[in-house]
């Protein structure tokens, strides 16, 4: 059954799709259709999941990009946007809930907070969220307004139509390089320095 | 009748309706039905659809019905009472606006009165007037929030939308006049930060008479479709006593027909030079905490048409040296100007020593900030008493005897907005 | 239990207003920002005596770490202690305020509860424990309510950090001429 795999050069899978001329229009047919229609996920936390649902809202319009369904379900969503402040007691749940989408999927750091930190550098927040799940844009602001939002989004859309078909993060050298091992229980997440998602 | 009874306050915290587990429990028996009494641990949240911020609500079931609750909290826990301590107090509004942010004025209010109590002075009665009518613009713009996401937990999915559109407009008229659309660091001890600027009153005016038609819109909406009434009148019932007894204030309390608001019963600002009603609901269910919400939206609109009549000239912020910097332009020409300006922002200006509690009356009851000074230019200690934190302890009793889908319904008319409640 | 006279000192005592009855403990204030101090056995009957005078809501109760301000301003007849719990009673009828300030020991502070008379009382209660590590005895459910259950030491007191990560620069600046 793997035969004809290696016969057009995809021996494991999408991963070693070779890029020729018979597979570039569905490529970038494949692209469109993920970028023309991402499902964000809810996250949102705190003050910029306002500015999110004002995004949403009529004013700034997030259906003109097909985007105004927010999957509450993380297996029917992909890309979240980590929209306000992540603490401790709520670093696990970010990681479950992104371990629960499918892949592809990428994420959206909104706000200081997400990014970094913000302006709580203290023992409660966490600093970044790219400390718990791989992000592929960081929007700043104190919370960003719609414009920024929408100005992330577009920079996901633009990744989606430049980048690797399939998530080859590793190779991209793409996300933190962290390895999470979450233990039983409310517990924060374990951190341990490595590789791998 | 009597609005406190020990009784009451006994039988609450017998507390038949919370199912007192911790976490590390419920994360055993979770979604097991327990086959001697057929009843089921659910778990609600964190993350869920409705845009009730991190809340998490483990619930007791019985099939559909709900036989005990626990709120559990904390999923946004920031330490912003231990930040505050190491921020100046003009730096201190930044920390405390993004407790409650869908209303972010009204922290600064609470804090920058607590402050300016400790301090003793008095503030210009411009700056007064301008903080009047920026709390009751950002009363508004937070009941539509609500008003949009009670809507679309019920159903009225298009509420949202209609909701968020009019709340642009005011947080429009914030961006002219702060600058920021939301957590905006206006309001500081000794005034506001800047003076409104021309045209301002277009700006108010416009909300003005946009905003009635559209709260009739609203109505015809909800208050006059049977299927919402259905779904929120008798639903989530608390009476005048209990609410007392939880200490739950603003629309949960009026909602019961107890009248207490504190613009009117305890002034600050100037409210008792305006006229404005307060709105009071009977059976003290979902239904009157809407109701309560839209016409407050109405109030406001009345307060903030006199402020744009009243608005008095002056200065908008005190001009007490200890406190407030020189005007920019001075720090070109004089060396002590631009000292002066250097100390308050760098080292923040002293507070007396002291402690004092200042409450203002927010969308959601009563913000109250209590600041204990020791002398420096920081607080030693800052409480902010938060209403959505006391108000979620009603929810276990209202859940009490209804189903899930009413608790949706509950928990939505409660708005409890989370990052006040965990700070 | 004997009532030693509380000496009010005489610049509070010209403040008080006459409309405020006396509890018998020292006070302070005036206006909305009247403060009584009683002592950790007399805290519980004062709060039951002030709910029958009216104070039928209890909007806040707080704690306070004396530590680094152990020379604060008391009135007579107060001992300061490293911990203070604050509660703040409103009567909703006369439109009056009243808090009620404790002093407590360092070590091991304890207060009993006010759950049976103010049931909004047990989450504050409960972020004063999580936070202070002040025990209130009896009440129903004495566990963390703002973090993790299983986290260790109380924030705000004045000897556990901030937990300020300092900003790490990558590539400090030598010489420098641009």
């Amino acid at each position: 059954m793997s035969d004809w795999r290696s016969k057009v050069g995809m021996a494991d899978g999408l991963e070693s799709l070779n890029h020729n001329f018979l597979t570039s229009n569905i490529e970038e047919l494949v692209k469109w259709a993920r970028r023309r229609s991402l499902m964000p996920a809810t996250f949102g936390l705190a003050c910029c999941a306002i500015e999110m649902m004002a995004t949403g809202a009529a004013h700034y319009d997030l259906a003109r990009f097909g985007m105004e369904t927010f999957r509450a379900s993380p297996r029917q969503a992909d890309l979240m946007i980590v929209a306000g402040r992540v603490s401790q007691k709520m670093a696990p749940v970010l990681r479950t809930i992104y371990d629960q989408m499918m892949e592809p999927k990428w994420v959206i750091s909104m706000g200081v907070c997400a990014s970094s930190g913000g302006m709580f550098n203290n023992y409660a927040i966490v600093q970044g969220v790219d400390q718990v799940v791989p992000v592929d844009v960081y929007a700043p602001g104190c919370p960003p307004g719609p414009e920024t939002l929408l100005h992330a989004i577009l920079t996901v859309h633009e990744l989606i139509r430049t980048g690797e078909l399939t998530r080859r993060r590793d190779s991209a050298g793409g996300g933190a390089g962290i390895h999470l091992e979450i233990e039983a229980g409310p517990t924060p997440v374990a951190v341990r320095p490595g590789g791998g998602r | 009748m009597s609005i406190a009874s020990r009784q009451v306050s006994a039988r609450l915290a017998a507390g038949e309706s919370i199912l007192r587990m911790s976490e590390a429990e419920a994360e055993v028996v979770e979604g097991v039905i327990d086959p001697e009494d057929e009843t089921m641990i659910m778990n609600m949240g964190p993350q869920h659809p409705s845009t009730h911020g991190v809340l998490r609500i483990l619930l007791e079931l019985n099939g559909e019905n709900v036989l005990r609750s626990k709120p559990i909290i904390g999923y946004l826990h920031t330490g912003m009472e231990k930040t505050a301590e190491s921020l100046t107090y003009v730096q201190g509004a930044t920390n405390v606006t993004r407790m409650d942010y869908a209303s972010p004025l009204f922290n600064e209010l609470a804090f920058s009165l607590a402050v300016e109590q400790l301090l003793g002075i008095e503030i210009p009665e411009r700056a007064t007037w301008i903080r009047m009518m920026m709390t009751e613009l950002n009363r508004m713009a937070s009941h539509l929030l609500f008003l949009a996401s009670n809507g679309m937990d019920l159903g009225a999915v298009g509420m949202m939308l209609y909701g968020w559109k009019e709340r642009e407009e005011i947080l429009r008229f914030f961006e002219t006049v702060t600058g920021l659309r939301m957590n905006h660091n206006y309001i500081r001890p000794g005034g506001v930060a800047a003076d409104l600027p021309d045209g301002w009153e277009d700006g108010v005016a416009r909300i003005l008479v946009a905003l009635p038609k559209r709260l009739e819109e609203f109505d015809t909406l909800m208050t006059g479709q049977p299927i919402w009434r259905d779904r929120t009148q008798g639903v989530g019932l608390i009476t005048t006593p209990e609410a007392v007894a939880l200490g739950a204030t603003g629309p949960i309390l009026r909602s019961t027909g107890a009248a207490w608001d504190l613009r009117r019963d305890q002034p600050y600002l100037a409210y008792d030079q305006v006229d404005f009603d307060v709105v009071v609901g009977t059976y003290g269910d979902t239904f009157d905490r809407y109701a309560i919400r839209l016409n407050e939206i109405r109030e406001s609109m009345r307060i903030v048409e006199q402020c744009l009549e009243m608005m008095p000239t002056g200065d908008y912020r005190t001009q007490d040296p200890k406190v407030t910097p020189p005007p920019r332009a001075r720090i070109d020409e004089s060396m002590e100007a631009l000292i002066h300006h250097f100390k308050i922002f760098t080292e923040g200006f002293h507070v007396p020593e002291g402690e004092a509690y200042a409450a203002v009356e927010s969308p959601r009851g009563e913000l109250g900030c209590y600041i204990v000074s020791d002398g420096s230019p920081k607080p030693l200690r800052m409480h902010i008493r938060a209403p959505s934190f006391v108000n979620l302890q009603t929810v276990p009793h209202m859940l009490t005897g209804g189903m899930i889908a009413d608790a949706v319904a509950i928990i939505s008319s409660v708005d409890p907005i989370m990052g006040e409640v965990d700070r | 239990m004997t009532e030693e006279p509380q000496v009010v000192p005489e610049e509070v005592a010209a403040e008080t207003p006459s409309d405020v009855p006396d509890h018998g403990v020292p006070r302070t204030g005036e206006g909305h920002q009247v403060a009584l101090y009683p002592t950790a056995g007399e805290y519980l009957d004062l709060i039951e005596r002030l709910y029958d005078e009216g104070y039928v809501m209890c909007v806040d109760l707080l704690g306070v770490d004396y530590l680094e301000y152990p020379d604060r301003k008391l009135p007579e007849g107060v001992t300061p202690g490293r911990f203070e719990v604050v509660v703040n009673l409103v009567d909703l009828e006369a439109h009056r305020r009243i808090r009620v300030r404790v002093q407590l020991p360092g070590d091991d502070p304890r207060l009993p509860t006010l759950t049976h008379l103010h049931p909004g009382t047990e989450a504050m209660e409960r972020e004063t424990y999580d936070m202070f590590g002040v025990v209130f005895e009896g009440h129903p459910d004495l566990t963390r309510i703002l973090l993790p259950e299983d986290w260790e030491g109380h924030p705000l007191r004045k000897d556990f950090s901030l937990g300020r990560i300092p900003v790490q620069f990558k590539n400090p600046v030598q010489g420098g001429d641009r």
